[in-house]
């Protein structure tokens, strides 16, 4: 503070109006930062700080260090949850925005009709809640009077078991797609919108067709929000949990009460009062979730310069 | 980049100055991606007008030989003193105040970081753009256990606060702001001796339209789809919002005293999605183009 107001006296005139203009400023942003730092950086200082603690027979609640960090990461259960969302990813996130790429570049290429009733149909599942969205494919897969069980009656066996331990990772997939795609879609076609039409008729003297200029030109112009798609399905994929914790229900031996992260940190505290483990596990999918994100930003923009 | 050409339709017919034929066979493929849209809810809309029996005997996908639609809607308002009533008005509470709330202060703060420059931006800016990384739910064990030292849980706050803080929702009005509100403008109001508040809210509040109808949906959509909050916080049922409340008369069909109501879950859900629906529908145009000014900048 005292270094810029000796650089700034210099111009006292300025001084003024420079230190004015930083104050209404800041008083914009004040009320914002005042609620994000109760909904936000409370939370995660008070986590960090229960993550020191132990709560123990003997001695009641102990200062243990990094020794819940260190349990969790010798911790079977975690570490099986843990997997579990990343096969759900690694399988559920490239079908996911494949998908919605493929939509994006239908949309965006003129050639089809009633285009905008499409993209707003398309899109439309993203404005139903998750709960609802999860009761209905719920209801839909289901063995009374489902869709499953409509088409299983037809085929006279029960081949479709959307809540078998082989099917359910697929199901719950399957719930996440029809949420998110069009979500996904408006972003890549958001980003197909702004291509500049100089490049299309550039594209066309040289003489390419429909699927050379996917190829050169819309899918480098959509790196940006591929990666920015990419990130947000990831931080879904592992903060997964309204869907399995309400199809819990309908399988409740398929699915544990670690079958996720979140839910094993959400059935640690709720179910186990184990509440200082509970918020090391949430501290660590935080970071793992973070670094992930940070890598997947940093390869997404280095490829992009070069 | 030029966000602003893409956000009228008007100049798009330019870009393509072939025009080329529609292509039936790729409409045909993409009525694939429809069906898939639109099968659970039609299956919804189906379903809610069967009775309870008529769900067991009739097929999913058509209506049944009864039609029970204003029965089940008598049903799912009046069942339990009207409890539904009860979780639609809380939902109402915790979307106009949590999701107005949170609009608001996203559009003061991106607004003022987009265009003042002062001391300590630029952190503002990491901290809150490294927030978008950090998952909501990590977050909500820690902010129940704090909020349980604080007395709060079990009240309409713990669901309405956490509510208040959107970082994606500043991030978008910044991107929007930076191109939709010219400097020069800001520079001549404040000539005319307009203070700073009163500028914000004749001249740029208007420019800035799009960009809050957007943060706006999607504060709301955020707020009434809100599950894992409510559920953790909330334990006395006349507090419930809509999601949470359709999720318990779900769970009843199954344990010890099961009593399935399984016609009021299937119409308590299409009650449910109706408004915001309805609302997306109506302000398409508005949120279309500001997401777009948001995805452009990176």
């Amino acid at each position: 503070m005292t270094a810029t107001s000796a650089r700034l006296a210099r111009a006292p005139q300025r001084r003024s109006a420079a230190r004015m203009g930083s104050l209404r400023g800041f008083a914009f942003v004040l009320p914002f930062l005042i609620v994000f730092a109760i909904a936000f950086l409370a939370p995660i200082g008070y986590a960090l700080y229960l993550s020191l603690f132990r709560e123990q027979i003997i001695g009641g609640n102990a200062f243990v260090g990094i020794g819940n960090y260190l349990q969790v990461l010798q911790d079977g259960k975690f570490w099986a949850s843990f997997l579990r969302v990343v096969i759900f990813m690694l399988i559920q996130v490239p079908i996911m925005l494949g998908l919605a790429l493929v939509a994006a570049l239908a949309i965006d290429s003129a050639r089809l009709h009633a285009s905008g009733f499409f993209r707003i149909v398309i899109f439309l599942p993203y404005a139903v809640p998750g709960v609802v969205a999860v009761l209905m494919w719920g209801f839909l897969y289901g063995q009374n009077f489902g869709l499953a069980a409509d088409i299983n009656n037809l085929l006279g066996s029960r081949v479709i078991q959307p809540f078998s331990p082989q099917w359910i990772l697929t199901s719950i997939g399957n719930i996440n797609t029809w949420e998110f795609l069009g979500y996904n879609m408006l972003i890549f076609y958001s980003a197909l919108r702004v291509i500049p039409v100089d490049l299309y008729e550039a594209a066309e003297l040289d003489g390419a067709g429909a699927f050379r200029t996917i190829r050169s030109i819309k899918v480098p112009a959509l790196r940006g929000a591929l990666v920015i798609a990419t990130i947000f399905s990831i931080i879904g994929s592992f903060q997964l949990f309204n869907e399995p914790n309400i199809l819990k229900t309908l399988a409740p031996n398929v699915i544990t009460t670690f079958f996720t992260p979140n839910m094993y940190a959400y059935n640690l505290s709720f179910a186990a009062q184990q509440y200082n483990y509970s918020a090391t596990v949430a501290i660590v999918m935080g970071v793992i979730t973070g670094i992930i994100a940070y890598v997947v930003q940093l390869r997404g923009n280095r490829s992009e310069t070069r | 980049m030029s966000a602003i050409s893409s956000r009228s339709d008007g100049l798009r017919a330019t870009r393509s100055p072939r025009n080329p034929r529609k292509s039936l066979a790729l409409t045909l493929f993409m009525v694939i991606f429809l069906i898939y849209s639109l099968v659970p809810l039609f299956w919804l809309v189906v379903n809610a007008t069967k009775s309870q029996r008529s769900l067991f005997t009739s097929f999913g996908l058509w209506f049944g030989s009864d039609f029970s639609l204003f029965s089940n809607i008598h049903d799912t308002l009046t069942y339990d003193n009207g409890i539904f009533l009860r979780w639609f008005a809380n939902t109402l509470l915790y979307v106009v105040v949590g999701a107005g709330g949170a609009t608001l202060l996203a559009t003061l703060a991106g607004y003022g970081l987009a265009k003042f420059r002062f001391r300590g931006r630029g952190a503002v800016f990491a901290v809150v753009l490294g927030a978008i990384a950090v998952p909501g739910t990590a977050l909500a064990v820690p902010t129940f256990l704090m909020f349980s030292q604080l007395g709060l849980t079990n009240t309409p706050l713990a669901i309405i606060i956490p509510s208040l803080a959107s970082p994606f929702g500043l991030y978008l009005i910044w991107a929007y702001a930076e191109d939709a509100v010219p400097g020069e403008l800001l520079e001549a109001a404040r000539m005319d001796g307009a203070g700073e508040l009163r500028t914000f809210f004749t001249i740029s509040i208007r420019l800035l339209a799009p960009g809050i109808v957007t943060v706006a949906l999607f504060t709301v959509v955020a707020t009434w789809n809100n599950y894992f909050l409510p559920l953790i916080m909330l334990s006395d049922p006349s507090l419930y919002p809509l999601t949470v409340g359709l999720n318990q008369w779900n769970a009843q069909a199954t344990g010890v005293s099961a009593q399935p109501i399984y016609n009021l879950v299937i119409t308590g859900s299409l009650l449910t999605i109706i408004p915001i629906v309805v609302g997306f529908l109506i302000l398409q145009r508005y949120w279309q183009s500001g997401l777009s000014a948001g995805s452009v900048k990176q």
